[in-house]
């Protein structure tokens, strides 16, 4: 049914229609509304599950693991510092290889404080072992977050599904949430089988000794790679059934003949996306937006860049010391390709910073004398600064 | 047997395809078989895990499974007791068991139990930690547990200091005690600081069972372990675990070292219920601390000669015991039909010297 709801409105309603079991979180600015969503669903008795109203982001992570182990769907959300708080937790579920699902309302990680969004809390987790989903818009973050149940569960590995805080999770738009019934038919009951159950005893979470540790490790590697296949068929199926899609892994717009190609991650896409149809830059460029960044899509990645002889990949978080998280992630990945585009990477948007239209034709011209190895913070104001942090 | 009893194992047989013992297995030769294993007692914890001689836990960890029976799921905090029952791919548990991290085990236990209650099963849940994992680092974890009121026994194997990583100082370490990152020396004597009295921040959480229990006093263990658990609500059971390693006695003298915790007041056994005091074990004939102390090398400074200090801080421990023995009303004296201490001694002296 179509509706005018918040984006966290929706992400509530997307999740009951997945039946959690068991659902755990702990308030954090900008995911609030999303448990607040819940709690009244459960409230009101839309919504039969029990809510764990936690006393941390580590518990809900530790609650959330322990109920998928004793067999029940699971469900948690956080941000930013909440993320940081569950990272020990977030390692042991996709190590123990446990489905669990969590919306990740992206957020700046402080110091300086800030509630306003980056991606620097899920870049932050992003060797943690979870499949990490990026929403463009309020629609495809409900979709996802759908998506991501089956996923998980098919691959026995945990999906964070990542929203821009505020700029997703607090704005109103008109979206589809699906009905129950479709919802049923697209996703099964929960099945995971290594739970524990006193009729068949197991033990989960043992000490393992070097002599099988690296064998683990290789195994999740593996099964992390092989997840690129779910991830599309749980995207072409869900298309299938209300004939939204976004790609599986990325998408791209614009012509097709493109020697610029701008990627992103996340709502920036869909800013872009708008640019590139209101005041297309001169040269022809084309978006592509990166929607599965953990696996990352390497073939997918290598095909999307071929013909450009240019990439701008403009990321929403920053390693210090090393510059782009993403496009050091994308100049190794296109390493192998035969005519490599030369990768020129930005941070944008840090802490909530307006990325305007305008960015698309900024980012193509700036790109046109760039040497192929910079970084920079692109939308920085170097004259706030004193002389010599500039 | 009550017909409530009968019920109850009715639905236990009928969930359990497999009798609660391994007796019945044709392939063991009964005769070989020493009497506890002939016992028809169902083992939570099986033999053969990798514990060292005389590990007060190790005890513990299997009376408590030994009373919880097979329809339960443990959580278990890391530490010895997790390190040393599943190396993988080998696991000493019989039951249902998960390990997670150091400081989660009451929120793993949480979710197990929420899980529980989302699919209307009724299996009881028991998370364990050791003193590190409850008294410092899982403690918000645990507070928070037994705030939101979860169907959880939480039992913690107090042996005073963390033994896994090598016999550093806790919350839970008695004051002047030794350890790696407690030494005395020519400014300390060990452990500056008191003990932290867990039980009484548990017990403000006003739930509706709280105990402290001591591996010397099997069928205490089981008594309050059985209690616990046929309470609906959080339940919280803290056990005195001697570590022949870290507090360094003869691991044969576990049972007489813990005992004496209890008899000189320094470790009273107590019950409270919505935290008011409803049973203690009494105290008939209390033992000078420094029986307690003089068998561990964790307190031999204390014994220094010419020492004043060592003079002083033994004082203020047989303070600490005798506050202990006030405040919870131990000391009792003449016979009492009703008083269980002593009851369930098993006597060593054959084995120590």
């Amino acid at each position: 049914m179509r509706q005018a709801l918040e984006g966290s409105q929706a992400i509530a309603q997307a999740v009951s229609r997945c039946r959690p079991g068991v659902v755990a979180a702990y308030p954090i600015t900008p995911q609030t509304h999303i448990v607040e969503n819940i709690s009244k669903l459960v409230a009101d008795g839309d919504l039969k599950t029990e809510l764990v109203s936690v006393e941390s982001e580590f518990s809900a992570a530790s609650v959330v693991l322990g109920s998928a182990c004793a067999g029940s769907r699971s469900y948690t959300a956080s941000s930013s510092q909440g993320i940081m708080l569950m990272s020990e937790v977030l390692y042991n579920i996709s190590g123990l290889r446990v489905p669990v699902v969590l919306t990740c309302a992206n957020r700046a990680v402080g110091a300086p404080l800030s509630i306003w969004n980056d991606h620097q809390d899920s870049m932050a987790v992003r060797d943690s072992g979870w499949i990490q989903l990026y929403c463009v818009d309020n629609q495809e973050a409900v979709d996802t977050t759908i998506q991501a149940f089956r996923i998980s569960e098919e691959t026995e590995i945990p999906v964070m599904v990542c929203m821009d805080g505020f700029i997703l999770t607090h704005t109103l738009e008109v979206v589809d949430i699906p009905d129950q019934a479709l919802v049923d038919k697209y996703l099964p009951p929960f099945a995971f089988k290594r739970i524990l159950d006193p009729k068949q005893p197991i033990s989960i979470g043992t000490l393992v000794a070097p002599d099988f540790f690296a064998e683990v490790r290789h195994s999740q590697h593996q099964a992390m790679l092989k997840s690129e296949k779910a991830i599309i068929e749980a995207d072409r199926d869900w298309k299938k059934l209300t004939r939204r899609g976004y790609g599986g892994l990325l998408s791209e717009k614009g012509p097709k003949d493109a020697k610029v190609g701008v990627m992103t991650l996340g709502s920036i896409g869909g800013t872009l996306a708008e640019a590139l149809d209101t005041q297309p830059p001169r040269r022809k460029t084309k978006l592509i937006n990166l929607r599965c960044f953990r696996p990352l899509p390497v073939a997918a990645i290598q095909k999307a860049c071929e013909g450009l002889t240019d990439l701008i990949v403009a990321e929403r978080a920053i390693s210090p010391g090393l510059g782009g998280i993403v496009g050091n992630e994308i100049r190794a990945a296109l390493a192998g390709m035969k005519k490599a585009p030369k990768v020129h990477n930005v941070a944008v948007g840090l802490g909530g910073r307006d990325v305007p239209l305008e960015t698309l034709n900024d980012l193509v011209d700036w790109a046109k004398t760039a040497p192929d190895t910079s970084f920079s913070v692109f939308d920085a104001k170097l004259d706030k600064l004193p002389k010599e942090d500039r | 047997m009550n017909a409530k009893h009968a019920d109850r194992l009715a639905e236990l047989r009928a969930k359990f395809d497999r009798p609660p013992s391994w007796k019945d297995d044709p392939k063991e030769d009964k005769e070989r078989q020493t009497i506890r294993e002939r016992q028809p007692r169902f083992r939570g914890l099986e033999a053969g895990h990798r514990a060292c001689q005389g590990c007060g836990e190790a005890l513990a960890a299997r009376l408590v499974t030994e009373a919880a029976g097979p329809d339960v799921i443990l959580t278990n905090a890391t530490g010895c007791l997790e390190v040393f029952t599943t190396p993988w791919p080998q696991s000493a548990w019989r039951v249902p068991w998960m390990h997670s991290l150091f400081e989660n085990s009451a929120a793993i236990a949480s979710g197990v139990e929420a899980a529980m209650k989302a699919q209307g099963k009724s299996t009881k849940v028991i998370a364990m930690g050791g003193d590190g994992g409850t008294f410092d680092i899982g403690f918000q974890a645990l507070s928070g547990m037994l705030e939101r009121d979860h169907d959880v026994l939480y039992v913690c194997y107090d042996n005073e200091a963390y033994m896994n990583t090598g016999i550093q100082r806790s919350g839970s370490t008695p004051h002047a005690a030794m350890t790696t990152t407690s030494p005395p020396g020519k400014e300390r004597m060990g452990k500056r600081h008191l003990k932290k009295d867990l039980l009484s921040i548990i017990a403000a959480h006003h739930i509706p069972y709280a105990a402290s229990a001591s591996v010397a006093y099997p069928r205490d263990v089981t008594r309050k372990v059985r209690r616990a658990l046929s309470i609906e609500g959080p339940t919280f059971l803290l056990i005195h675990c001697p570590c022949p390693l870290g507090w360094g006695h003869d691991g044969a003298r576990t049972i007489e070292v813990a005992r004496l915790a209890v008899q000189t007041g320094l470790f009273p056994l107590v019950e409270l219920e919505r935290g008011a005091i409803t049973g203690v074990m009494p105290i008939r004939d209390q033992k000078p601390i420094t029986d307690y102390l003089g068998l561990q090398n964790r307190f031999r400074h204390l014994f220094a000669k010419n020492d004043h200090r060592a003079e002083e801080e033994r004082e203020h421990l047989q303070a600490i015991a005798d506050y202990n023995i006030a405040i919870y009303g131990l000391a009792a004296d003449g016979d009492d039909p009703l008083d269980s201490e002593g009851a369930d001694t098993v006597h060593r002296c054959a084995i120590v010297p």
